[in-house]
């Protein structure tokens, strides 16, 4: 139904072909090694209940786990701080079809982005739908096709192109990544206006400019953390989306974490990617801890099936920067990984 | 005649711009938690909501998309949205039609004056007629068996449709004082299609164009105490009045505007409330709704498109069974805001 034949063909020779394939490997050297232990089987599903490619997860102020995933149907779970499941949020709902991020906000508001449906939805802790932005193709019309690439139609304003990814700054402005085929940064109010764009339709290799936004989170200062997928980097832009600068030596920006306050880290995944061609596991894998300023503290994991080995990391909660929970696309599962407590003063080159 | 009607019509959209915006600003409140959802259960695009005599409220609503499945070599969609009923205080009372054939792209819901509950759904293509018990007692329009999946083309031909009950996109449904059953069609034709209260053809009228009497599309429809046809053509940006065997009288003077949902109170000294939609994807234009008699003076406007209370995303429908408490449901927002004006 949904090109069930085509795309694994289609996926394959990508990778195989990929010119971007060595530079998947991180140029920074003699970074530490962070000791960690995973959780051994950190959430609880009731009986029957499965995840799917478990490509979102955060927490909230109570420590209560989210997972956004991509199961026969899209569903967010929450599970309690133990790993205990609580309850399910927006079965059947409308702006769920392709699962990308879940986030929480200062107020314990869950935000889900979903690239199926180009929607991004506010909900209240207790479930509610609050607000939501963007649309999803009116299904009257039959299948969307993606816009053409030459010329790309302009980015629209209120209108996502399979967003990936949702941040706030202090005041709660609301910023997107997006995404596959716009390839920009949007900056809202915190009721939904919007107020300017970093990037266009059109994927570039400038400042500010972004080829497959993959990932974004804001910092305390209102700075914009964003993961340059495909121009493996990563870039800091500051509260109105003019670019600071770029970090180019920890591997391919699949995704981006700045933990809570005061004192703020950011976590970077040079993911390995999916289908597992060979001598990935060699070169990709790996999660970089830094500070704000970009010095790299130290790394931990690397690629395998089983855990604590990752399988394509997608999205990472770091409220507590020594208990980090990951969510991984091909083993559909999420670990909780306890950190060895790192000194800002540890090596690790720039 | 239609020379001199014509020419009114020309002079009246020159000032409907400045009628508009002298227009004066009514104040309103929208009343928080109006409608509770039960824990688990989500409204998607608001097409359409209604209240009968009680204060019953429904919901027409698009939850989700329809789900293909593959058949014998053909396409097959199901579901796609739900009707809820709410009562006046906003309590969930039930789903009806659950599963039913018809319910997968939502256009509207309306109660007729015998609480009867009219369903609009601009997939499958039909308008359904519930008993205030949820039994289907009339059907226009068949769904089609089969789905193209692939994107749609715009729409083709002239919109005249055909002199029958085949719809394409319906959007809308109305009744006069005899029962006469009048379908917006709509979205995908462009005409007004007269049925009489058994559901059989009358006539139908209105092509896809710009002269009097044509539409670009048929957003909204309401009748009033006489039979006459008010017919909003959101692409024309205007709102045409014919009386009730389809002869087109006049343009409402003073409007401008997307009209992309409509009510007409009932009883004596009626007023028509029009929503001037913002598009989906800008709520940096247009979105405000009129308050006007029905020889197009307009009394005042409130509103603006946008996200928090008090804004509206996309209007597609407006309940006014009481003149001065409105349901508004918003397909951008996937909300009912329930509004007192003052």
């Amino acid at each position: 139904m949904k090109s069930i034949l085509i795309a694994p063909v289609v996926l394959t020779s990508l990778l195989t072909l990929s010119p971007a394939f060595a530079q998947r490997k991180a140029t920074i050297e003699n970074v530490p090694e962070i000791p960690f232990t995973s959780v051994p089987n950190f959430l609880k599903l009731p009986p029957g209940e499965y995840l799917g490619e478990a490509v979102a997860v955060a927490t909230n102020s109570k420590g209560h786990v989210f997972v956004f995933h991509r199961s026969n149907n899209n569903r967010l779970f929450e599970f309690d701080q133990t790993g205990k499941f609580v309850k399910e949020i927006g079965s059947g709902f409308l702006g769920f079809e392709f699962a990308h991020s879940v986030r929480v906000d200062k107020d314990d508001n869950i935000w889900t982005v979903d690239e199926g449906s180009n929607m991004v939805t506010k909900f209240a802790p207790d479930g509610r739908v609050l607000m939501v932005l963007g649309r999803r193709p009116l299904a009257v019309l039959g299948v969307q096709l993606a816009p053409p690439r030459d010329p790309p139609r302009p980015a629209q304003k209120y209108e996502f192109c399979r967003p990936t990814d949702v941040g706030w700054d202090p005041q709660g402005n609301i910023f997107v990544s997006d995404g596959y085929c716009n390839n920009r940064v949007v900056k809202y109010d915190k009721d939904g206006r919007f107020l300017a764009q970093a990037g266009s339709e059109k994927p570039g290799t400038a400042l500010g400019e972004f080829n497959l936004p993959h990932g974004l989170q804001v910092d305390l200062q209102g700075k914009v953390w964003v993961a340059d997928r495909t121009n493996n980097r990563y870039q800091v832009l500051d509260n109105n989306l003019k670019p600071i600068r770029e970090l180019t030596n920890v591997g391919v920006g699949w995704t981006v974490c700045v933990s809570g306050g005061p004192h703020q880290y950011v976590f970077f995944s040079n993911s390995n990617p999916n289908g597992n061609q060979p001598g990935t596991w060699d070169i990709t894998g790996e999660i970089y801890k830094a500070e704000l300023d970009g010095t790299v503290l130290g790394k931990f994991g690397r690629p395998g099936k089983m855990a604590p080995g990752f399988q394509v990391v997608h999205m990472i909660d770091c409220r507590n920067p020594n208990e980090i929970i990951v969510g991984e696309i091909e083993s559909w599962r999420v670990q909780k990984l306890i950190l060895k407590p790192t000194s800002t003063s540890a090596g690790g080159q720039r | 005649m239609n020379l001199t009607v014509l020419t009114v019509a020309s002079l009246a959209t020159a000032v409907a711009a400045f009628a508009q915006t002298q227009a004066p600003e009514i104040k309103f409140d929208s009343i928080p938690n109006a409608i509770q959802l039960p824990a688990g259960l989500y409204f998607g695009e608001v097409a359409g909501v209604a209240t009968n005599s009680k204060g019953d409220i429904f919901v027409y609503t698009r939850t989700g998309h329809p789900t293909v499945t593959i058949g014998t070599m053909r396409p097959f969609a199901h579901g796609g949205s739900r009707l809820f009923q709410f009562d006046r205080s906003g309590k969930f009372v039930r789903e009806i039609g659950k599963d039913t054939y018809a319910f997968m792209v939502a256009a509207q819901v309306r109660a007729d004056p015998a609480d009867n509950v009219w369903v609009v759904d601009e997939m499958s293509n039909m308008v359904m007629k519930f008993d205030p018990q949820g039994h289907v007692m009339m059907l226009l329009g068949r769904k089609a068996e089969a789905e193209s999946v692939p994107a749609r083309t715009v729409p083709q031909g002239t919109g005249a449709g055909q002199p029958t009950d085949v719809f394409n996109r319906p959007t809308d449904v109305a009744w006069d004082a005899a029962g006469n059953i009048f379908v917006a069609d709509g979205a995908g034709n462009a005409r007004i299609a007269k049925f009489d209260k058994e559901g059989k053809f009358v006539k139908s009228w209105g092509k896809r164009g710009t002269a009097p009497g044509d539409f670009a599309n048929v957003l909204s429809i309401a009748v009033d105490a006489l039979g006459n046809v008010y017919a909003g053509d959101g692409g024309n940006q205007r709102i045409q009045v014919f009386d009730n065997n389809g002869a087109f009288k006049t343009a409402l003077p003073n409007f401008t505007g997307n009209a992309q949902a409509m009510c007409l109170t009932r009883g004596a000294n009626p007023v028509l409330y029009v929503s001037n939609s913002n598009p989906w994807n800008d709520i940096d234009a247009a979105g405000e709704i009129y308050k006007m008699r029905l020889d197009g003076t307009i009394l005042g406007r409130f509103g603006r498109a946008g996200k928090p209370l008090k804004e509206f995303g996309t209007v597609n429908s407006i309940d006014c069974r009481v003149e001065n408490t409105l349901f508004v449901g918003e397909l951008a927002n996937f909300r009912v805001q329930k509004l007192v004006l003052h």
